[in-house]
């Protein structure tokens, strides 16, 4: 790997994050997609500030991790693949839910431990699935889904279809085993999975670089050979390139790909977690660079947008985390009957082909 | 003796084991400048400095292998799992190396470790979050497993963890870190392998360990109160060494067992207790042995499914209603 790829193709140095990068939106984006890219930021944002409330009235329980401060690497990422592809998550998900296309209402559904929500009440915060919309789930064990990824993209290779399968995780879950053994399986196979590595600087109370030895996540594809970069985690457009990159990588040479975006983490760990452990000032810096109203203002800046149509969305996001809050309200919830569906899947098509 | 939680059982006995021998020393995730994901290690980091107490990684594997290592040299690891779920990606260095080692070697290095790991279920937390696996781990020849129920044994328990040279799986609850008890001062060790009549009776025997000795006990007080029937509470601590005499004489005493555990039912505690009874105290038992146990489900996030498939003080009265003798009321 060349020390090259700390840059970004287009230049900019993505490796230091801490200031905020003057950015200028591309002339050629599409207006719409740009527009529509913060839309979902927003949803993302009200939607985690919703649950977090709902929480604390305790219609959700468990725990619950939150992607607040992370909306445009969420956002960005979710841009970057194709609905044909596959994603797996760790437990800070309700986003990838959201940016996957999952209903809102089945997100929140699912908080509520609804018979509705998207994994039928049985998961919760932690465990949002939906074949439907690819997302081949999230994971409360740290690093689990890792291999898993890259068993679907075993799968993928095995049939030899061009989908690609993204493995999002934090960057706790860089220090851990399976994610070693995981990159030189998906190296000497050579399968098309994409490790997006979402370095919010913090697993639980443990700073990045306390935890790994390294703290430019992306450079730990070194040893395997498997390629990678880094981006700037609140800037939507550097991750859904960067994963664009990943995904052409993986889908045309069947390489696997590291992408690190460097993002903040807002809050505490879980919504139950005070965050004492985190300096003052650190974490004022790391907010003071939120993606979502810095998003907005380019948007305002370059005429793509103006205050009454940022209203607009506003009111219309409100409106979809009211109305999805209502729906997991009003929804059952699973019946005490249906305990043990589930536990194995039916055999009935051993019967039929009798 | 005094008034204390369990959580701060743990904490005080931590402390003084750190300050008694420089051998020991903490390790885990989150238990230094976090204080310990459920605050069993608050303050220590503070009190004894990072060379003592190890914040690591999340690399279950790696640091239960190394601390597995540094036993061998001598030190008195004492590793915090953050819950029990999780210890599933350190199995292979539990079970083949900290429970191998000393056996394989012809007795030639003790492994003087402790695993210390919260389990429970009932806070939504869901299938991969909620599991009591003191099952797997009992099982082992070379582990050492104990479950104390009450702030006391806690104490005096862990303290005998520490110092005692092989592998110990201590496990603690969520759901007992707030409760409290009195607990003798000073140096109070509490022998493995020795079970508690934590309450004395003699139409049926409770056995049980852990949280669920604790709401066996409340419920044997309850019934006692309400002038029902006399219930004996046989509360194990130690599950490895199990403390066979003990059961089976309360058994010869009341003719009546319930194994309540909040693990799975099959293959669980209550099945080896049960074959237990029946091989030495048959001839005593007026009734089979009953098990109140968790229901075989992997636990469900949605809160009417969750309280569905978890036992607790209901389901034990229900088993005491349908085995304690009729004679009576
Ligand atoms: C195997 C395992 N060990 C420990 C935990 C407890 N735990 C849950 S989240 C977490 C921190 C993870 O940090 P990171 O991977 O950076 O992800 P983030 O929470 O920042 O998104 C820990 C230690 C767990 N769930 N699984």
């Amino acid at each position: 790997m060349s020390t090259e790829q700390q840059k970004r193709p287009d230049g900019r140095d993505a490796t230091t994050t801490d200031k905020p990068r003057v950015v200028t939106l591309p002339e050629d984006e599409n207006r719409e997609t740009l527009v529509n890219y913060y839309h979902q930021m927003l949803l993302v944002r009200r939607f985690e500030e919703k649950s977090d409330e709902m929480y604390k009235m305790a219609r959700i329980g468990g725990y619950c991790h939150l992607n607040l401060g992370e909306e445009a690497t969420v956002v960005g990422f979710c841009a970057g693949l194709e609905p044909k592809d596959y994603l797996y998550t760790n437990y800070r998900e309700h986003g990838y839910a959201l940016g996957r296309g999952i209903a809102p209402n089945a997100v929140m559904a699912e908080l509520f431990g609804k018979e509705t929500g998207c994994s039928f009440g049985r998961g919760g915060s932690m465990h949002m699935f939906s074949l439907e919309h690819r997302l081949l789930g999230g994971y409360g064990i740290v690093g689990g889904q890792v291999p898993l990824a890259v068993g679907a993209a075993f799968a993928v290779a095995y049939r030899g279809t061009d989908e690609v399968v993204a493995v999002q995780m934090g960057d706790g879950a860089t220090n851990g085993g399976p994610f070693y053994e995981s990159l030189n399986l998906a190296r000497i196979y050579k399968l098309p999975v994409i490790f997006f590595v979402v370095n919010n600087q913090y697993g639980m109370g443990l700073p990045v670089e306390k935890g790994s030895a390294v703290s430019e996540l992306y450079r730990k594809g070194c040893a395997f050979d498997v390629r990678g970069e880094r981006v700037d985690g609140n800037d939507v457009l550097a991750v859904r390139d960067a994963v664009r990159r990943a995904a052409k990588v993986a889908r045309e040479e069947h390489e696997p790909y590291i992408v690190e975006a460097v993002s903040f983490r807002h809050r505490g760990h879980s919504v139950i977690d005070p965050d004492r452990y985190r300096d003052e000032e650190l974490v004022r810096q790391g907010r003071s660079l939120d993606p979502v109203p810095a998003f907005a203002r380019h948007l305002l800046e370059a005429h793509i947008i103006d205050d009454q149509g940022l209203r607009a969305i506003d009111e219309q996001v409100e409106q979809v985390v009211s109305e999805a809050v209502r729906f997991a309200e009003e929804s059952p919830f699973p019946a005490v009957e249906t305990l043990f569906d589930h536990i194995y899947a039916s055999d009935e098509h051993l019967q039929e082909s009798k | 003796m005094a008034e204390i939680s369990f959580r701060q059982a743990l904490n005080d006995t931590l402390r003084e084991e750190l300050k008694r021998d420089d051998n020991v020393f903490l390790m885990g995730e989150e238990i230094g400048v976090f204080e310990g994901s459920y605050k069993i290690t608050a303050g220590l980091l503070k009190e004894f400095g990072a060379r003592r107490v190890v914040d690591t990684p999340i690399a279950e594997n790696g640091f239960i292998g190394m601390a597995v290592g540094s036993a061998m040299l001598g030190l008195r690891p004492v590793v915090e799992i953050m819950t029990f779920n999780f210890i599933a990606l350190a199995m292979d260095e539990i079970l083949n190396h900290a429970a191998k080692i000393h056996y394989m070697f012809g007795g030639q290095t003790p492994v003087p470790l402790v695993i210390r790991t919260p389990g429970g279920g009932g806070q939504q937390l869901s299938a991969t979050h909620s599991q009591n696996l003191e099952v797997w781990f009992a099982h082992i020849p070379g582990l050492h497993v104990v479950a104390p129920s009450n702030p006391a044994d806690a104490k005096g328990m862990l303290k005998t963890a520490i110092r005692n040279n092989n592998p110990v799986i201590f496990i603690e609850h969520l759901g007992l870190y707030n409760t409290r008890g009195s607990v003798p001062d000073g140096d109070y060790l509490v022998p493995f392998g020795k079970a508690k009549i934590a309450k004395e009776g003699t139409d049926l025997t409770i056995i049980s360990y852990s949280r669920m000795a604790a709401m066996a006990l409340d419920v044997a007080r309850r019934l006692e109160q309400e002038n029902k029937w006399s219930v004996e509470v046989v509360d194990l601590r130690s599950l490895r060494p199990l403390d066979k005499e003990t059961i089976v004489n309360s058994v010869k005493k009341t003719g009546r067992a319930i194994v309540f555990e909040e693990d799975w039912r099959s293959y669980g505690i209550g099945a080896e207790i049960a074959a237990t009874v029946q091989e030495e105290a048959f001839d005593y038992l007026d009734a089979p042995v009953k098990r109140v146990a968790n229901v075989e489900v992997p636990l469900p996030y949605s809160k009417p499914l969750e309280s569905a498939a978890l036992t607790g003080a209901k389901q034990l009265l229900d088993a005491i209603n349908e085995l304690a003798p009729r004679r009576r009321r």
